[in-house]
């Protein structure tokens, strides 16, 4: 089955970061997503832009609504996600377990609705 | 030593920690004195090709150390007048180390006031001069988020005023057992790739409580422990693929470090002060002795788990008596104690899984087995293991 896990960081922890800096956490995600990959049950994942950058719309009511920022505002912050294709809620918690997130922030986990892929 | 700067290196190497000790005694502040001696390694680093290495590396080293952080301290008016300025007794001339104060660097840094995930990686940058990438690429942690929080507890160690002392004995039992939960967490720590970094830094940190703790047995356990863990390193991975204690080639496995464990597990029990790690180092012991006797010793092992479990049951504790049970008693007994176990570990323990199929596949029951081993790879994130159960599971699917 198909599970997403949603990573929630600080923005503080990962604010005013350097070249050197992003190049270090870029080797411990690397690190990671090659065991994800060796293991077979890496699909997806992407880091995103932090949540100032945020753009929310909505058309629920009838008008379109863009608002600047993000839908909630959290002290932990969705900064990324990984999809793997494990077969049950123990096996993506053992790997989830493993995501460098999950040491300093949340990690959501959501099996997927589609069911398997 | 000819080289200038590689006996830089080597003095970082060797004397980061015992200067690093002796500064952050002396200051209170970590930062402070890290700070000052990365400007005393620089300096080395510029002004000992020149004028060739000083008799005393340590000693320079200390004092354009000191010297730095008398110039801050006084900028941050931190002390009002010369006189108040920390008192450095350096022997320019003494081949003699600084005194080595490890032991009260390594109590700060397991402090119960430092939340216990930081003890470790604490531990490696104090004493052993790590950088916070390196420890977070060992820890598989974001390098920046651990720095802030090192920081963080660096800060909380100088203004919460936690003291740089050896408190007494009683008290100090307690104190470093929290240094030896540390560093068996580092060792023990679940690698993502277990061919890199297994305990190198542990075994580093392990051997030096020992000697800092020559009367504490369960430090002297903890270093037999790791010793033995790391002897037979060599033979625990062949091809990316995982092989089980009983099926390692004793060959392998290395002669000093099995020398330095028995050592060291001797001294422990003339001690007469048992615990968990003494008891784990024994367990380490039965499997080496088949490098001796070519045949292991079930029944010791089936007694010490059973002592080790006096000492709090550990979901691998229990996973591992279960599984001696099943070579003493057969297969089906080794099932029912694994059923047992379950109720303590949950269903969502890889070792579980594992002797569960290995028990199935000793009774011939092939599917049963292929089930279990496939439930135990899902469970599993490191390659060499996740390689062994599917060579595990090939061996029971073929008809």
């Amino acid at each position: 089955m198909r599970y997403t896990f949603l990573l929630y960081t600080e923005p503080a922890d990962l604010a005013h970061m350097t070249a050197d800096d992003w190049e270090a956490e870029k080797q411990v995600y690397g690190a990671y997503i090659e065991a994800l990959n060796k293991a077979g049950v890496f699909v997806d994942t992407d880091w995103l832009q932090p949540v100032q950058t945020a753009t929310t719309l909505s058309l629920k009511g009838g008008s379109k609504q863009v608002q600047d920022g993000p839908f909630a505002d959290t002290k932990e912050t969705l900064g990324g996600y990984f999809v793997v294709d494990v077969p049950d809620l123990d096996a993506a918690l053992a790997w989830a377990e493993k995501c460098p997130a999950a040491k300093t922030g949340k990690v959501e986990i959501r099996a997927s609705a589609m069911g398997a892929v | 030593m000819k080289d200038p700067i590689r006996a830089a290196e080597l003095a970082a190497r060797l004397s980061y920690g015992r200067l690093l000790a002796f500064l952050s005694a002396r200051t209170h502040d970590i930062t402070l004195a890290e700070d000052a001696l990365s400007d005393a390694f620089a300096k080395a680093l510029e002004a000992w090709p020149q004028m060739g290495v000083p008799g005393n590396p340590d000693a320079w080293l200390l004092t354009v150390a000191r010297n730095r952080l008398s110039d801050v301290l006084r900028r941050q008016g931190r002390f009002s007048i010369k006189t108040d300025l920390p008192e450095f007794v350096v022997e320019e001339t003494s081949p003699s180390t600084v005194p080595d104060e490890r032991l009260s660097l390594l109590l700060v840094c397991a402090h119960p006031a430092i939340n216990s995930d930081l003890h470790a990686p604490l531990m490696l940058q104090t004493v052993l001069g790590l950088d916070a990438a390196s420890i977070a690429r060992l820890f598989l942690i974001s390098p920046t988020a651990l720095s802030k929080r090192l920081v963080r507890a660096k800060a909380k160690i100088r203004d919460a005023g936690i003291p740089f002392q050896i408190p007494e004995s009683e008290v100090l039992k307690t104190r470093s057992s929290a240094i030896l939960e540390a560093i068996y967490a580092l060792h023990a720590h679940d690698w993502l790739d277990p061919t890199e970094n297994l305990g190198e830094e542990a075994f580093y940190l392990a051997d030096l409580l020992a000697r800092l703790l020559p009367d504490n047995a369960e430090a002297l356990g903890l270093a037999s422990l790791i010793a033995a863990n790391r002897a037979r390193l060599p033979a625990r991975i062949v091809d990316d693929v995982l092989v089980s204690t009983e099926d390692q080639d004793t060959v392998l496995w290395d002669e000093d470090l099995i020398a330095y464990s028995n050592r060291q597990l001797v001294r422990a029990h003339q001690l007469g002060s048992v615990g968990r790690f003494q008891i784990e180092a024994a367990i380490e012991a039965v499997h080496i002795a088949r490098k001796e006797t070519g045949t292991t010793d079930w029944l010791a092992l089936n007694k010490l788990y059973h002592a080790c479990l006096q000492y709090g049951p550990t979901a691998g504790g229990l996973v591992a008596q279960a599984a001696v049970t099943g070579r003493l008693h057969g297969p089906e007994a080794g099932l029912a104690a694994l059923e047992n176990a379950e109720g303590t570990v949950g269903t969502a323990f890889q070792p579980l899984w594992a002797a569960r199929a290995d028990m199935c596949a000793r009774l011939g029951q092939s599917e049963r087995a292929a089930r279990y081993y496939e439930k135990a790879i899902s469970l599993t994130t490191d390659l060499p293991s996740i390689n062994f159960l599917r060579v595990k599971l090939a061996s029971v699917s073929k008809p």
